[in-house]
């Protein structure tokens, strides 16, 4: 057995120490938001945080996940910055199909987390690895600019500058 | 959204509820899924007043829960959306007071109009249900303004509807749709109920967020590859390396002593390995040594294929349209001739394929996304022996259809590995196994011919050579040797000629299976008119907008999109470089689907031939606009689809064998190489048509004509050549030059 936290739960998963950890949080904990695109770590389908870092899960087996935090799309939007990408996506209605979306959500919010205002370069370099075959790419960056500029979803504003009332 | 076997009904979503009285009850049940036997409609007076159920799209229960049936699936392209958007306006209630549900497989009730067929694809969702819809909400409205007249001892003409009511003008009396379903029997609904004016739309037009995106953000949302049966073991599977190949022989002795590996299926002409997750089956297939059998097919290579497709070009087709005397035009004047050629490509949709399947003596139940669920249904009803009422077929929202789902291989396939396993069987390809058994956009050769005299052209001949997909999907649609498919955009394209002949020769190329490509036929055939277009723009010295322009007096709406992308893109400004390479703008002009799109790229090309793509800016007049945002989203997508084809597409075949066979060596457009992309909508009162494939066969030849533009070079084939637009390799020939 292999204790895992994903998503601020402790898991014991009975699983081959070399099973990576996408078919672990999909076959075996259940979490199916996690996605199987490509198998080889070129699609960032399968991206979750590892300790906060986005990680592809297809390549990565359970051992080598030791005692770092695991947070997959099930449990992103209970970070501020997972909440305000989630919500920007839906703001701007950047989701066609939807499969590769829970990787772009991971991998953007993970850019926020370390770059809370990227340009177009940072952007770039952090989303590249993230294939969308419908296309929503021009949204993509949009939202992630969208996100960067805007408060967290239900977050008390804080500032002085921010007026109304906290609801 | 929930299957029926996942249990508990999910999160609705944002809109799903209507009020907050109707959280209970097994008609509540929340999500896309139909329990199964609820689907056929039933007049009032069948479903004893529990429910209104006036045709097969829509139904009212006593608490006013108002469900919509949706006959299109989901795959990304809005068509829940749409769709519910024009049957709530009819029906006269408000987005948020609807639930939508899957239809279950029925050709005859939910087939689609233009196929006669349980068919989602070739753009037609709005065009086959645009009036189907408003009849179905508006008839179903009717009905109740009737109901409730006759309850009141009121002049149905003095009452109106709004937000799921009825009100009585002159007495002010209301009553909610859900409270007159006690009433509806006995009513006739009318023959032809009035539809609303185009004028008094009021959620049609407008901006409306999407059904199906609140739980893709979140993990919630399942896709088939998602699927729990209780029970539920998990495959994956080896097809022959070789098209046509079968098994020989299988030495599965390892393979059964890896844990977690429970069972290895052998059939004819595929192996897979059952394991109690994935990873298992997954490394129980490679440990197995499966000896393969060559079949007819095992020397067939592109090369092969391109030299039987050429030669079968040099003979005359079979006449698609004929206008005038072709040959004497032909004749007369300057004779340009151009052959404009596209490769296989494969559908890389995100959602490997995958299909669950649970097997038993008298029944079959089948979890799958499918763009065609009456042929998945009976598909398994076939390989099992089952009649059709045993098998239970839940659709499931896709992760990317493009004419994959089209198919039922997959289907036929899981259902076949499912007779061999106790209990439901998950069974998923591999990204290798779908790149390499995938139904191919089929390669095509476009012969172009015109003679050019006095600046315009006066003789045209378009000779498509190609597969026949409609003769193998939809045989009785092929007619007189005409794939209706192949010639679609060229028989029909936007300019006007006194003398033109369309011919087709159909090609099929050997053992490689073909099938429908998001664009389907009008790629091929965009792609070599608006080619072609250019060329013969040069030849007369004009701007190529103000050739095409010049031959499209009767085509209005063609033209003004012209004319606004012309405006809107900057056409024959100065397009400087960035990164010191040579620019160019590129035009499209197409009338497909239904939609008159008009497309500039601009490009910059540098010395080693590399393309980079800065803008797109796209006019598009597709009649009345259902969901404005919807429209650009899907423009948006199809170009950046039409530019990973055009930058990288390309599957080729070596030895019988697929020589491609993940995200690596089949590349995909990503984030840092999409250009900056406008989308300029034309408002219009003509017929919605069809906008998920435009983006995609609008795309390329605005590229390739930017290209042409920045370079000279008139590149006559994708995917694009880096070594021709470098200066290594001859455009025609294909050559290497000194």
């Amino acid at each position: 057995m292999i204790t895992l936290r994903i998503n601020g739960e402790d898991r014991s998963v009975d699983a081959p120490e070399d099973m990576p950890l996408l078919w672990v949080l999909r076959d075996i904990v259940g979490l199916t938001g996690t996605k199987f695109g490509c198998g080889i770590g070129q699609c960032g389908a399968c991206t979750v945080h590892l300790d906060g870092k986005p990680t592809r899960s297809c390549l990565l087996p359970i051992s080598a996940v030791g005692n770092r935090p695991v947070t997959t799309i099930e449990g992103v939007g209970a970070t501020p910055a997972g909440a305000k990408v989630q919500k920007a996506w839906l703001d701007l209605e950047v989701i066609q199909c939807g499969y590769c979306q829970s990787g772009q959500i991971m991998s953007a919010t993970a850019l926020l987390t370390t770059t809370p205002k990227p340009n177009d370069a940072d952007i770039n370099a952090a989303m590249s690895g993230n294939i969308c075959r419908c296309g929503t790419y021009v949204r993509i960056r949009d939202a992630i600019k969208l996100a960067a500029t805007s408060a967290a979803p239900g977050a008390t504003p804080t500032s002085s500058t921010t007026s109304g009332s906290t609801s | 959204m929930s299957g029926s076997a996942a249990g508990e009904p999910e999160n609705p979503g944002r809109r799903a509820f209507l009020g907050t009285g109707a959280a209970a009850g097994s008609a509540l049940l929340l999500g896309f899924y139909l329990p199964l036997g609820q689907g056929a409609p039933r007049s009032a007076a069948q479903a004893g007043g529990q429910r209104f159920e006036p045709n097969a799209f829509i139904r009212i229960d006593r608490q006013g829960v108002i469900t919509l049936v949706m006959p299109q699936v989901e795959m990304g392209q809005g068509i829940y959306t749409g769709l519910a958007m024009v049957l709530a306006e009819e029906l006269d209630v408000g987005a948020e007071q609807v639930v939508l549900e899957t239809a279950p497989p029925s050709d005859k009730l939910y087939g689609n109009p233009i196929f006669g067929l349980q068919a989602t694809g070739g753009s037609t969702s709005m065009r086959a249900f645009w009036m189907p819809m408003r009849k179905a909400g508006a008839s179903a409205r009717a009905v109740l303004v009737q109901a409730a007249a006759k309850m009141w001892n009121a002049d149905a003409a003095g009452c109106r509807t709004e937000r799921g009511e009825v009100i009585h003008e002159a007495s002010g009396k209301k009553i909610g749709y859900g409270a007159l379903i006690d009433h509806t029997a006995g009513v006739t609904p009318p023959k032809d109920p009035p539809l609303k004016a185009v004028g008094a739309f009021k959620l049609v037009g407008q901006p409306l967020k999407r059904y199906d995106t609140p739980d893709k953000v979140n993990g919630k949302l399942q896709y088939g590859i998602d699927v729990m049966p209780s029970g539920v073991k998990f495959a994956t599977l080896a097809l022959c390396p070789e098209f046509g190949g079968k098994v020989d022989r299988v030495d599965d002795a390892k393979a059964k002593s890896l844990p977690g590996v429970r069972q290895v299926v052998v059939l004819d002409d595929v192996v897979a390995v059952v394991g109690d997750h994935m990873w298992a089956a997954k490394q129980g297939l490679a440990a197995l040594n499966i000896v393969w059998k060559s079949g007819p097919h095992a020397t067939v290579d592109t090369q092969e294929v391109w030299k039987q497709l050429r030669t079968a070009g040099d003979g005359e087709g079979v006449t698609a349209k004929a206008v005038g005397d072709v040959n004497k035009a032909l004749s007369q004047g300057e004779r340009v001739e151009a052959e404009f050629e596209l490769p296989f490509l494969a559908h890389a949709t995100m959602e490997p394929l995958n299909c669950t399947v649970h097997v038993q003596p008298d029944s079959c139940e089948v979890w799958v996304g499918s763009q065609v669920l009456s042929r998945a249904q009976a598909v398994a009803a076939k390989v099992t022996g089952l009649p059709l009422g045993k098998v239970t077929v839940h659709n499931y929202l896709i992760g990317g259809g493009f004419g994959r789902r089209l198919e039922v291989d997959y289907v036929e396939i899981a259902v076949r590995i499912a007779q061999k396993v106790d209990g439901p069987v998950k069974v998923v390809w591999t990204r290798e196994e779908d790149i390499q058994h995938d139904v191919y956009r089929p390669v095509y050769q476009d012969r172009m011919a015109a003679s050019l005299s006095g600046g315009k052209i006066v003789g045209w001949r378009h000779r498509i050579v190609g597969s026949a997909i409609i003769a193998r999907w939809l045989t009785p649609a092929f007619q007189k040797g005409v794939d209706i498919d192949a010639v679609d955009a060229a028989i029909d394209l936007p300019y006007e000629f006194s003398d033109m002949r369309i011919e087709y020769v159909r090609n099929e190329p050997p053992g490689v299976p073909t099938g429908f490509w998001r664009g389907v036929g009008p790629n091929n055939n965009v792609f070599a008119i608006e080619g072609f277009m250019d060329e013969l723009a040069k030849k007369v010295g004009q701007d190529p907008i103000a050739f095409r322009r010049g031959m499209l007096e009767k085509n209005p709406r063609m033209k003004a999109a012209l004319d606004l992308v012309a405006g809107k893109a900057g056409w024959g400004q100065p397009l400087p470089a960035r990164n010191g390479g040579r620019t160019g703008r590129g035009i499209c002009a197409q009338a497909a689907f239904g939609s008159y799109i008009a497309t500039v790229a601009e490009v910059e090309v540098d010395k080693s031939g590399e393309v980079r793509v800065h803008r797109l800016v796209s006019a598009v007049d597709t009649g009345i606009v259902v969901n404005p945002d919807t429209v650009i989203a899907q423009l948006q997508g199809g170009l950046i689809f039409g530019l990973t084809a055009a930058l990288y597409g390309e599957i080729t075949v070596e030895k019988g064998r697929v020589q491609q066979s993940n995200f690596h060596n089949y590349r995909m457009l990503r984030i840092d190489q999409t250009p900056q992309i406008e989308v300029h909508l034309i408002p219009s009162g003509e017929s919605p048509g069809g906008i998920g494939e435009t983006g995609t066969t609008a795309g390329p030849p605005a590229v390739r004509n930017a290209i042409f533009a920045a370079t000279g070079i008139a590149l006559r084939r994708l995917p694009i050549d880096r070594d021709v637009l470098a200066g290594k390799k001859d455009a025609m020939t294909g050559k290497k030059t000194a």
